[in-house]
């Protein structure tokens, strides 16, 4: 099917809930006001299901309704993994035969984010959603900076630990600063390393859009819901390619 | 009170392994100064303002005499000396004078005059200080206090003082019995306190001693309309602690988020600095009448809330003894605590309902504070709603003494204005519905929640005994709190630490504390 409507509970009714607040003191007019949004957002027809009066001139309204839009899935975009998902064995196997060496991870949260919760994720031993994170692949050289450290800092630390790959987490940010700080961090690698010894550059983070990559300057974004597993075999690929 | 059958030696043993870890720590703070410490006595002896690149003039002068004689002799004899040579009264028009190299700083042979004219000007500064904690209590009693425990505490966070003050004064019409106005991200990082009202930040809202006062005036207005008094927080962490608790004792601040360690493991700060600059903030608060909150739910938003229960307890006891050596009483120890169990795991509340409990009645007489779930709120809003009635029902039951009220989009947004409102509905539903509960809440002897308690203060007891053994500053060092390793040799603000030289002299500490 490549057309889909939202369901509610029958095929095709293409009903959601939305919930939203308006500038205007509760009253009939407000009412009517919310119905309008609904229906200018494409809702027809909206049910006005709950308004409450917040402080002074405030409504909080809930309405559902039928959306009129369609979605085709044909155009959809998003980045699919283009890379197969490996074990932990056959990952350690792959460096072990094609780099001969450890392959060296440097992981930080940068700018003034102090959640490390995203990096510790895919990192630390404990991991995620019961993958244990790089620290426990044997053939991973991991070095985890933790939380509030500089583009200096951190391309000091990748150039004298040799990294082969960078992995910035951003998890908690406003007025995308996730977004200046990903592209400082690039631009510095940029500078400070010929395009033959850079690292590869991954950023990681649940306010990312996966398709920025490129914009961004970084080699891949991973989003909401990525696992160590994910990185570790995006890292096999990107680096030692996937003949076996 | 006695819910949980807490053996009496062991709290006692507790308390003192925790002295124990910690009185080390003290003679380190008691020998040392730093350059906050220092700013932080000029702020109490009147400098005030900034230079035309916003730099405050305290920075300017601690920064001159550090070039001329270092820091170690502390800088009041320095500055009233030089004050006294060059025939001035104000001590600001010194640091201006400073700043364009024209004075040179020294200790003197005879420091006497100099250390009475820096006491007077202290004074004056502490008086003040005591005059707004007198105040405050007169607008309690006249207006009266907040209606009842938990207190409803409410964060404000737009980055614009102006945006943030109508939204407090409409979330203590709302019932908030405390606004919390969150920092900017990144000022605990600054070496120094911004001027004046500022209307950016990111994430929040830059602490300023304007902006502090423009806050507390507003919610004063508000308290008068509301016929009762809404208490006003904000942040003595970071690299300028003492002076944040300096500028929130001048313009009567009511709590300051003040712990022991959180600068340490969560914004790498030197833990040397921070253990100087924290008990110096303490005993400033203490005079103020400032009750301090501790950041022990800090712990658990990076370890895992149920194996590292214990280091909660742990750092309770240890934010109990430097809080208690610096002066704060037990009603000024908003120790920290938090509900960050995964709702996944079997019996989760009740585990919750034990730690929460466990440290009710380790400290009966501290107004614990109590932090929503951030862990596992997953932007899933409705879910997220239902944990937080969880976490109030909780609060309800054990006691707690302020409710940070937890939001459903935590981790999507700052709070929207209906999220504080559906928030708030959640909040005082379970207040209300469950009513004086807690009354009828008493665990099984030798059931599950008392088991757990016991089984958290027996593991917390182990750990003390490690950190005895091992000394605090290596176990912080070797990441036995929050997973973060901070050794005492690196960090933020190491180069702002000096030893005390003998003849050390700062005039806002107590006699005892002079070398």
């Amino acid at each position: 099917m490549s057309v889909v409507r939202p369901y509610g509970d029958t095929t095709g009714d293409g009903m959601v809930q939305v919930s939203f607040t308006l500038p205007l003191a509760h009253d009939k007019r407000a009412e009517g006001a919310a119905l309008q949004l609904a229906g200018n957002m494409g809702l027809d027809p909206a049910m006005l299901v709950h308004a409450r009066p917040m402080g002074e001139g405030y409504t909080f309204f809930v309405v559902y309704g039928r959306v009129t839009h369609l979605v085709d899935t044909g155009k959809v975009q998003v980045v699919e993994r283009d890379y197969p998902l490996l074990g932990a064995k056959e990952i350690n196997a792959v460096i072990k035969r094609r780099l001969r060496r450890r392959l060296s991870v440097v992981g930080a949260c940068i700018g003034t984010d102090a959640h490390t919760v995203g990096i510790d994720a895919i990192l630390n031993v404990k991991g995620i959603a019961g993958e244990k994170g790089l620290e426990y692949y044997r053939e991973l050289a991991v070095t985890n900076m933790g939380a509030q450290v500089s583009v200096p800092e951190l391309v000091e630390t990748a150039r004298a630990q040799k990294a082969d790959a960078v992995l910035v987490s951003q998890v908690v940010t406003q007025r995308d600063a996730h977004l200046h700080n990903t592209r400082a961090m690039s631009a510095a690698f940029r500078e400070a390393l010929p395009a033959g010894r850079r690292p590869l550059l991954i950023v990681g983070g649940p306010r990312f859009d996966e398709l920025m990559a490129a914009e961004l300057g970084v080699d891949r974004i991973f989003g909401r819901g990525t696992t160590p597993r994910d990185v570790a075999s995006y890292l096999v690929h990107a680096l030692l390619g996937d003949r076996k | 009170m006695d819910k949980l059958g807490l053996d009496p030696t062991v709290v006692a043993r507790a308390r003192r392994l925790a002295e124990r870890a910690g009185a080390p720590v003290v003679q380190l703070a008691r020998s040392h100064t730093t350059v906050s410490v220092e700013r932080a006595v000029l702020r109490l002896a009147g400098v005030s303002g900034a230079d035309s690149d916003g730099i405050p003039w305290v920075n300017r002068l601690v920064d001159a005499v550090r070039a001329d004689v270092g820091l170690g002799h502390g800088v009041a004899v320095p500055v009233f000396d030089a004050l006294a040579r060059e025939g001035l009264d104000d001590v600001t028009v010194l640091a201006q004078k400073a700043a364009a190299g024209s004075v040179r700083f020294g200790v003197p042979e005879r420091s006497g005059p100099a250390k009475r004219a820096a006491r007077r000007a202290t004074t004056a500064g502490l008086k003040r200080v005591d005059r707004r904690r007198i105040e405050r209590e007169r607008l309690i009693a006249r207006l009266g206090d907040a209606p009842r425990r938990p207190w409803i505490y409410l964060i404000v966070a737009t980055g614009d003082i102006y945006e943030d003050i109508p939204q407090a004064q409409a979330a203590a019409r709302a019932g908030a019995d405390v606004i919390a106005v969150i920092r900017s991200t990144g000022q605990s990082l600054l070496d120094y306190v911004p001027e004046g009202a500022t209307r950016e930040g990111f994430a929040g809202t830059y602490a300023t001693q304007e902006n502090f006062r423009l806050m507390r005036s507003a919610l004063d207005e508000t308290s008068r309309e509301l016929g009762r008094y809404v208490r006003l927080t904000n942040y003595a962490s970071g690299l300028c602690m003492p002076e944040m608790a300096v500028m929130a004792g001048l313009e009567r601040l009511d709590m300051m988020l003040n712990d022991s360690m959180y600068g340490i493991l969560f914004r790498d700060i030197n833990p040397i600095r921070t253990f100087v600059d924290q008990r110096f903030s303490r005993q400033i608060h203490a005079r103020a009448g400032i009750i301090i909150n501790t950041g022990e739910d800090n712990y658990l938003t990076t370890a895992d809330a149920v194996e590292a229960a214990h280091t909660v307890t742990v750092s309770q006891l240890l934010n109990e003894y430097f809080a208690h050596e610096a002066g704060l009483a037990d009603w000024q120890l908003g120790l920290g605590h938090a509900f960050e169990i995964n709702p996944e795991v079997p019996d989760s509340f009740r585990m919750e309902l034990a730690h929460a409990l466990l440290a009710r009645e380790l400290f009966p007489d501290a107004p614990l504070k109590w932090m929503p779930p951030t862990k596992h709120m997953t932007g899933d809003v409705f879910r997220g709603n239902l944990l937080d009635g969880f976490f109030n029902l909780a609060g309800v039951l054990t006691g707690q003494g302020i409710l940070l009220v937890g939001m459903m989009t935590e981790a999507v947004v700052t709070p929207w204005l209906s999220d504080r409102d559906i928030a708030l509905q959640n909040v005082r539903y379970v207040l209300g519905g469950a009513g004086d509960l807690h009354e009828d809440f008493v665990p099984a002897p030798g059931g599950f929640i008392r088991s757990r308690a016991h089984h958290v203060l027996g593991e917390a007891v182990e750990l003390l005994e490690k950190i005895v053994d091992d000394t605090l500053l290596n176990a912080i060092a070797d990441g036995t709190f929050g997973i973060m390793k901070r050794p005492a040799d690196r960090g933020k603000g190491l180069d702002g630490v000096a030893a005390q030289e003998p003849g050390y002299f700062n005039p806002v500490l107590p006699a005892e504390d002079q070398r």
